[in-house]
């Protein structure tokens, strides 16, 4: 019987996800992505664009391994001291689902807590998570990450929201 | 600044010249809010300061505000061929005119508070019951004169600049041949002309404007406070599938963790007045992929040698002092807004070669966000370091900070020359030209 996933089981996914990057176990995180999985966050509201729009981040699994592997090296300077997050989120609404296509795309309001040494920033955000069904379990092929504030003059994030 | 005391620097032009020596400069010019202040009424007036390219205004009444220094200002399409600038304030009571950071205000500017209205020109249009001003002498006032113009604007090929005193140079002389570069950037369009394309990354940087210029030409610090990001790069593509094409992706990160002597054989270009440009001979753009179709394009338009001499140019960053910076093979544009002495806002700037395969401008927009972004790791790398100068620099031990590296006795005579690519003489020809302007005229 191939793996259809109820709504609780997209929404304990994208809960699950969030308290992963909390507790910075970042290689369990990658594995989470498709192969060919994006992490969007865009500059602009309503951005339809990655490719020819500027965007803070549009990154793949590359992209993203080459991240998590700098947050654990040693001349990783904007790293010493350590960054920490917090994410709070709504509880995340199942938009749409499609079991033949084994697409699915959940919405999440979250508030996102970045702290480093003496400083600490709160952002705003709506995670929008395009999943799917690889070898019998949930993996996000595109998680886009809208900042209410993503066109204002920002300082640095340097973990994942 | 209205009301200030009589400080350490202002109407002391020999203490502010005594700050830039030789081979060091004082640790005030990045921390010192008196001399932050003196920079804006003279560095930033005297010189040319890049305000904005005209494709942002392609309507007549479409308009940007933004600022020179620290003043507001705005700038519009006050006729079909003509881009003006104003200080963005009314006359009346002082209100910014406009809310949005660019738009269209039709044929009027028109103040949110009281409703005067002005033309593009920056003419007063009209101004409600206005017989309340008859027989008070209005017409001498400066509310009757309408928006005030900034005094200098000079649009070089779609890069507009402003001027705002009368003292300082001419356009030309100002920049001399270092205009070489913008004339590049847009050479690389086959039709010769470049846009805006969206919007700009805005970081907020807890340090000194000036930190960012001198690293502009910083050659010996990509090895060493990239190795995180860049060097993770490289170490990540090395267990790609032997064959795999290297993408995009790497072939940009990979150039930052090259070794010092790329960056010594690369040269950097030394111009009159603070501009320069590391890259002479090739760069970290030198090795990207050619697009396809983009040299057949350029090929019909300038003809083979001359498109070869245009793509051949590889110039990394080039200085447009005091606080703008352009990449001309990449196609972007960095400006440097002065906040406070520890407080700026870096904008970065995509644009795109009209006439191009669209896959150059796939590459600059890559390029800014892995680069420039506010969640670039390139640019924690960078602000980490700034940030613990501009924290360090407030330690009393040693008041100077050292700007010694290949320095000759010689070299304050020599003009457009070409040094070694780890030269810090272009950070020396910035701090001369930071001395000459600061304390030129009154």
């Amino acid at each position: 019987m191939a793996f259809v996933p109820t709504d609780q089981q997209l929404i304990d996914f994208v809960v699950g996800e969030a308290r992963l990057l909390d507790q910075h176990r970042l290689d369990d995180w990658l594995n989470l992505f498709t192969e060919d999985g994006h992490y969007w966050m865009p500059l602009e509201s309503g951005q339809t664009d990655p490719r020819l729009t500027t965007s803070l981040m549009y990154e793949d699994k590359l992209l993203l391994r080459i991240r998590v592997d700098r947050l654990k090296g040693k001349a990783t300077y904007s790293q010493s001291p350590k960054s920490r997050c917090h994410h709070v989120l709504q509880q995340p609404q199942v938009d749409a689902r499609d079991d033949g296509d084994k697409h699915y795309v959940t919405w999440t309001p979250l508030h996102y807590v970045e702290s480093r040494a003496d400083e600490q920033t709160l952002y705003a955000a709506w995670a929008t998570h395009h999943l799917t069904v690889v070898d019998n379990a949930l993996r996000i092929r595109l998680k886009r990450v809208d900042l209410v504030n993503c066109d204002a003059a920002l300082g640095s994030i340097q973990l994942f929201v | 600044m209205i009301g200030q005391n009589p400080g350490k620097y202002r109407g002391n032009r020999q203490a502010i010249s005594a700050l830039v020596r030789e081979t060091e400069v004082h640790r005030d010019l990045y921390l010192d809010q008196e001399l932050f202040e003196l920079e804006m009424e003279h560095l930033f007036a005297n010189t040319w300061v890049y305000v904005g390219h005209e494709s942002q205004v392609p309507k007549l009444g479409d308009y940007y505000a933004t600022t020179i220094g620290t003043q507001p200002v705005v700038m519009v399409r006050s006729a079909e061929d003509k881009v003006s600038v104003f200080y963005n304030r009314c006359p009346h009571k002082g209100t910014r005119l406009t809310g949005e950071a660019c738009g269209n205000t039709g044929r009027f500017f028109r103040c949110p508070y009281h409703a005067w209205t002005f033309r593009l020109d920056g003419s007063l249009a009209g101004i409600p019951l206005k017989s309340g001003y008859d027989n008070t002498g209005f017409a001498d006032s400066h509310g009757a004169r309408g928006l005030t113009p900034v005094r200098h604007v000079h649009n070089y090929r779609g890069f507009v600049f402003g001027k705002l005193s009368d003292v300082g140079l001419g356009f030309d002389e100002f920049f001399g041949e270092s205009l070489s570069s913008l004339d590049n950037m847009i050479d690389r369009s086959p039709v010769g002309k470049l846009e805006v394309a969206g919007g700009a990354l805005r970081y907020k940087h807890d340090c000194n404007w000036k930190m960012l210029v001198d690293n502009l030409t910083d050659t010996c610090h990509p090895m060493i406070a990239h190795q995180s990001s860049a060097g993770t790069a490289v170490d990540v593509w090395k267990s790609a599938p032997a064959g795999a094409k290297k993408p995009m992706v790497v072939e940009i990160y990979a150039p930052f963790a090259s070794p010092y002597d790329f960056f010594q054989t690369m040269g950097i270009r030394v111009w009159d007045n603070g501009h320069g440009h590391t890259g002479v001979s090739h760069s970290i753009h030198s090795d990207y992929s050619a697009v396809p179709g983009y040299f057949e394009q350029m090929k019909a338009a300038y003809g083979e040698e001359r498109a070869r001499a245009i793509l051949g140019e590889n110039r990394h960053n080039t200085v447009y002092f005091p606080n703008v910076t352009v990449k001309g093979p990449i196609q972007l544009l960095r400006l440097f807004k002065p906040i406070a002495a520890n407080k700026t806002l870096v904008e970065s700037w995509a644009f795109r070669l009209v006439g191009a395969p669209d896959m150059l401008l796939e590459r600059t927009v890559m390029y800014n966000r892995l680069v420039n972004a506010p969640t670039s790791i390139v640019g924690h790398d960078d602000l980490e370091v700034y940030e613990r100068a501009q924290a360090g620099l407030a330690g009393n031990g040693n008041e100077w900070v050292n700007v010694q590296r290949l320095y000759s006795a010689d070299e304050p005579g020599q003009r457009n020359v070409v040094t070694d690519g780890t030269s810090e003489g272009q950070m020396r020809n910035q701090f001369r030209a930071w001395t000459k302007f600061m304390t030129m005229g009154a």
